[in-house]
């Protein structure tokens, strides 16, 4: 670079996972309502025949919100954050430039036929590995292809130091990476078999209680490492740089860093209690998730702790209200997990619906928080205007708190009583309830969450409605803003 | 020793091990930055000051010539 005037950082690969972002965003919570819907009326499975159905849905709604939504969110904030804290432009190497797209453009078409085989009901049926194996190996060059962005910008950094987020990013790829392999061997049927049966089907590689365990090793962790340890990459840059404020501890940063990698990899054996795998597993899976609470509280606290003196932001920066709900519900959920881990609360606790109580108020309330904080940041840095309406931003970020509220209190109450429920017997040991009875008692918290799904979703298309108007007609800026986002009334 | 004991041992004395190292870890970090050998919290500025023109925290030493350019 000769003349180093015109240097600017480059946000084409960031702008087109933005816009992925916001896509598989709606397809994703819009998919999310309709099933939250069936469960209440399950005449509502029959709208479009076999494509319609409560079972082709659900992974479609799970692995599109994980794998696109939040893939997507989490990329294009790393092709930002990954230039800004590094100090160098993915200009400035024409390799890196062409990984990215290529990076993107694979994920993109990879997505789809991912979409269109779960509706077309071909899946392994393991939870959150549901691609089937020639999906899987696109999946790996995807994953390789970010790896060598990621690696590829560190290399030709000017800051020597990696700040916190890139750890984080590091973790989440090298984590993700062994996980996705180690639960994704599967052997091909059709070829062992010397051609019978479909060429896309396959089994898994282990069997039984085997085949449970790694499955839980790698579903958990996809948890961690995906909804968990990306997202902390984002509010160690988001919530610093909107507000002004430097993290409160960088020492407490990295202890939690260090502490979240030890203790995470072991908890997954907390979703197979009560279940045929051997009982020191299943206490190690309990006693690691309690410990778990530690560094979550760590990253948490250290979050709420940066806004120290500077609160007053919080009532005039709607960015800084979402990340600082975003860090409190990352804290309500990291402590409830851990609570229904314990072996005596799980015996309630397992197979209800308090299970998807706690994953929503997770997914909800922190991550996808914290990726439209992320990008409502982004938005005026990468397309040079203004947020269209810091009105829309309220408005929306009311609807969807009480649409979390909503769908965590149904769940937390649908879940117990199904639980108490199920356990329920007579004075002579019988159970006093047969399965039926539980979903009819369940009918009034079902439509709560359904209503809840539609105030989410309507919240999360005002923000796609705002960033649209963002990117395309709001008033432009002539400087990059420091801190704090400029917003249009 | 059966295998489901030995299994309980080694939970047992990784679980004392990981703690002893995370604990060490911890007094590494204050101890360094006591000494004045570290200052830790100078990284945090990373994230405010990240313009590309900016002057970087730590210059990476490996950084050619050339690339070093906008920031000297």
């Amino acid at each position: 670079m000769q003349s180093n005037a015109a240097l600017e950082y480059d946000y084409s690969v960031a702008k087109l996972f933005t816009y992925t972002t916001i896509l598989f965003g709606i397809i994703g919570m819009l998919v999310g309502t309709l099933i939250a819907a069936q469960l209440a009326f399950p005449q509502l499975n029959y709208l479009i025949g076999e494509y319609g159905t409560f079972s082709r849905l659900r992974p479609l709604h799970t692995d599109v919100v994980v794998y696109g939504f939040m893939l997507s969110g989490i990329w294009a904030t790393f092709y930002y954050v990954g230039q800004r804290v590094l100090k160098v432009s993915m200009a400035e190497s024409k390799f890196l430039m062409f990984m990215g797209k290529f990076h993107f453009y694979l994920y993109f078409v990879g997505a789809l036929i991912a979409v269109v085989t779960l509706l077309l009901g071909i899946t392994t049926s393991k939870e959150y590995a549901e691609f089937e194996w020639p999906i899987d190996l696109v999946v790996v060059v995807i994953w390789v292809s970010w790896g060598i962005s990621l690696f590829g910008l560190i290399g030709i950094r000017r800051e020597k130091s990696l700040y916190i987020s890139m750890w984080y990013y590091i973790a989440a790829f090298l984590g993700v990476a062994m996980l996705y392999l180690f639960n994704n061997m599967e052997v091909p049927t059709y070829f062992v078999s010397g051609g019978i049966g479909s060429i896309m089907h396959s089994v898994s590689m282990y069997a039984g209680t085997n085949d449970a365990l790694v499955q839980w090793w790698f579903g958990h962790n996809a948890v961690g490492f995906v909804f968990t340890v990306a997202i902390i990459a984002m509010i160690y840059y988001f919530l610093p740089k909107e507000s002004g404020q430097a993290v409160y501890s960088y020492k407490l940063s990295l202890l939690s860093f260090w502490g979240l990698m030890f203790v995470y990899l072991w908890a997954g054996g907390h979703h197979l209690i009560w279940s045929t795998v051997p009982d020191w597993m299943q206490t190690m899976g309990s006693v690691f998730s309690v410990v778990l609470i530690l560094p979550s509280w760590g990253s948490a606290i250290n979050m709420l702790l940066t806004m120290k003196g500077e609160w007053n932001q919080l009532t005039e920066n709607p960015l800084i209200k979402l990340m600082v709900l975003a860090s409190t519900f990352y804290m309500l959920s990291t402590i409830e997990g851990p609570i229904q881990s314990i072996k005596s609360v799980n015996a309630i606790a397992h197979f209800t619906d308090w299970i998807p109580g706690h994953v929503h108020d997770g997914v909800l309330g922190w991550v996808v928080f914290m990726i439209m904080a992320a990008l409502f940041h982004m938005a005026p840095r990468m397309f040079k205007r203004e947020i269209y309406s810091k009105k829309l931003i309220e408005i929306q970020f009311w609807i969807q708190t009480t649409a979390i509220v909503l769908y965590f209190t149904s769940m937390w109450i649908a879940g117990i009583t199904q639980g108490m429920m199920w356990r329920a017997v007579d004075e002579y040991g019988n159970l006093m309830y047969s399965f039926i009875d539980t979903v009819a008692i369940l009918h009034p918290y079902y439509v709560i969450r359904a209503v809840s799904g539609v105030l989410y979703l309507a919240g999360f298309l005002l923000f796609a409605y705002n960033m649209v108007k963002t990117m395309t007609s709001s008033k432009a800026i002539s400087e990059e803003p420091t801190n704090k986002t400029p917003m249009a009334a | 020793m059966e295998l489901r004991e030995l299994q309980g041992y080694a939970y047992f004395f990784m679980t004392i091990f990981l703690v002893v190292m995370l604990y060490g870890y911890i007094i590494h970090l204050y101890r360094s930055e006591k000494k004045g050998e570290k200052d830790y919290e100078k990284y945090g500025n990373i994230a405010l000051d990240d313009e590309i023109d900016s002057k970087p925290i730590e210059k990476n030493p490996k950084l050619s010539k050339e690339k070093e350019g906008a920031n000297k």
